[in-house]
């Protein structure tokens, strides 16, 4: 009988707890990239003086569950040349690697399900494995237009994650720790965005180009190589892949608010303002930067392949290059090196 | 060992939960849809024409060297990692030696742009 009491406390029960755990993550993160795709039409169509869907519920709000259950009753084509295991592995994969990067994301002090110490390295290795997604689908697919826009989301995805990631070690240079609480807490007093500007616009600028988001979008420009990688694919299969890229949009904005805007940390410690909880301040600041992936997608044209190599090599490798030198040469110099 | 276990058992837990989602949503779909597949609908996609040959080609070697490109500078990003973390105790000598590191490869990255190398034309 004491063994089952051991299992029970030491094995069972902790075990799910954090499946609960994991579920109070997934649950609302699955809303949000739903809701997501609902703010996107009705931002846009604001911008451009039109009124979004409307029809499904009140002001369209049932809109994104009607496209999910659309997309569960279509079929599920699998090319003839296609290879099929590699072919339904590819969307699977990409929503896999949008919803695991949440494991260590700070959600307030403490909120955090895995408060691993190598956690920004974490969140920089679930991001660069996405391009393993895109290039499956599109050789799996057999087809021109999908391995054509596999090849250049790749090389776009590869050529921006260089300066994101010297973006992040001037971030860790200042900090001098990889855990990400570390790293929100290290901004008590003035949020990174202020001394490290250049880089928090490098860092959001690559963010777009790594989701293969607007003006950074020519892995799918439907004027010459149709939707890109996720050609061939239809019904959930597709909506994997859409899901999956939402959700990693939503994860770069949790990334880009720890880093440079202060995660859960309010505007200034004061009454008012440190009332409000922390995840209010995080869901506000994440909602802040959506907006502008969205702003910016409404208001900018496309790219041209030429130039996206060329701001990526060209301009933000060597900017960021010399800011990781600049930043820590002043820290050494002036002995600001952070000790903890 | 044993904190480090807990400490990546709900990283595990969650890895398991997303695949069993994703694996679900096609497995449901695939069964609650009609499938009705045809030679014409399972077709590759060629803007209406018939497909006219295999789609892995060759293509533009300017992909390899991006490639090639990424990999130098991933690597050396593994390397400022720790040296980043670490900055505090190495001082000084850590930073030159570090800032010596980042010269070779700079000295290689401006002679891959002379040469051209990250022309898209």
């Amino acid at each position: 009988m004491v063994d089952w009491i051991v299992l029970w406390d030491g094995y069972a029960w902790p075990g799910i707890i954090i499946v609960a755990q994991v579920l109070l993550i997934v649950v609302p993160l699955l809303l949000a990239v739903a809701y997501l795709t609902y703010a996107e039409r009705k931002v846009i169509a604001a911008m451009q003086l039109r009124k979004g869907p409307n029809v499904v519920g009140y002001f369209g709000l049932m809109q994104p569950i009607a496209d999910a259950v659309k997309l569960l009753f279509k079929e599920t084509i699998l090319p003839a040349g296609a290879n099929k295991v590699v072919f339904i592995m590819a969307p699977m994969l990409v929503f896999i690697l949008g919803l695991v990067g949440w494991a260590v994301i700070p959600f307030d002090e403490g909120w955090v399900l895995a408060d691993i110490n190598v956690g920004i390295l974490y969140l920089f290795a679930i991001s660069s494995l996405g391009v393993y997604g895109v290039l499956m689908a599109g050789w799996a697919s057999n087809s021109k237009y999908p391995f054509l826009g596999a090849l250049r989301a790749a090389a776009q995805m590869v050529s921006y994650e260089v300066s994101m990631g010297f973006v992040i070690i001037t971030v860790l240079i200042v900090v001098g720790s990889l855990n990400l609480t570390d790293i929100v807490l290290a901004q008590k007093d003035l949020w990174f965005v202020v001394p490290l500007l250049p880089m928090f616009v490098v860092f959001f600028i690559s963010t777009l180009a790594e989701t293969n988001r607007s003006p950074f979008d020519l892995a799918e420009g439907e004027s010459e190589i149709v939707a890109g990688f996720f050609l061939e694919y239809s019904s959930f299969t597709f909506a994997l892949f859409f899901m999956g890229e939402y959700a990693n949009m939503i994860l770069m904005s949790a990334m880009t608010t720890i880093l440079f805007l202060g995660g859960w940390l309010p505007i200034i410690d004061v009454a008012p303002f440190n009332w409000i909880p922390g995840i209010v301040w995080f869901a506000g600041k994440v909602a802040l930067v959506l907006f502008c992936f969205l702003w910016v997608r409404a208001t900018f044209p496309r790219y041209r392949y030429d130039q996206l190599m060329r701001l990526g090599w060209k301009v933000f490798l060597p900017l960021s290059l010399f800011w990781v030198v600049l930043t820590a040469g002043v820290v050494v110099a002036f002995d600001l090196v952070p000790r903890n | 060992m044993e904190g480090l276990l807990a400490e990546y058992l709900p990283i595990l837990i969650f890895l398991g939960i997303a695949i069993g989602m994703a694996a679900l949503m096609v497995v449901a779909s695939y069964i609650v849809a009609r499938q009705r597949p045809d030679s014409e609908k399972d077709s590759a996609y060629e803007c209406g024409f018939e497909a006219f040959d295999d789609a892995r080609g060759r293509f533009d070697v300017r992909f390899y060297l991006v490639a090639i490109l990424f990999i130098i500078f991933d690597l050396e990003i593994a390397f400022l990692f720790p040296w980043a973390v670490a900055l505090g105790e190495i001082g000084v000598f850590g930073f030159w030696s570090m800032m010596i590191f980042l010269g070779i490869l700079t000295i290689g990255f401006i002679y891959e742009w002379k040469k051209g190398g990250l022309e898209w034309d």
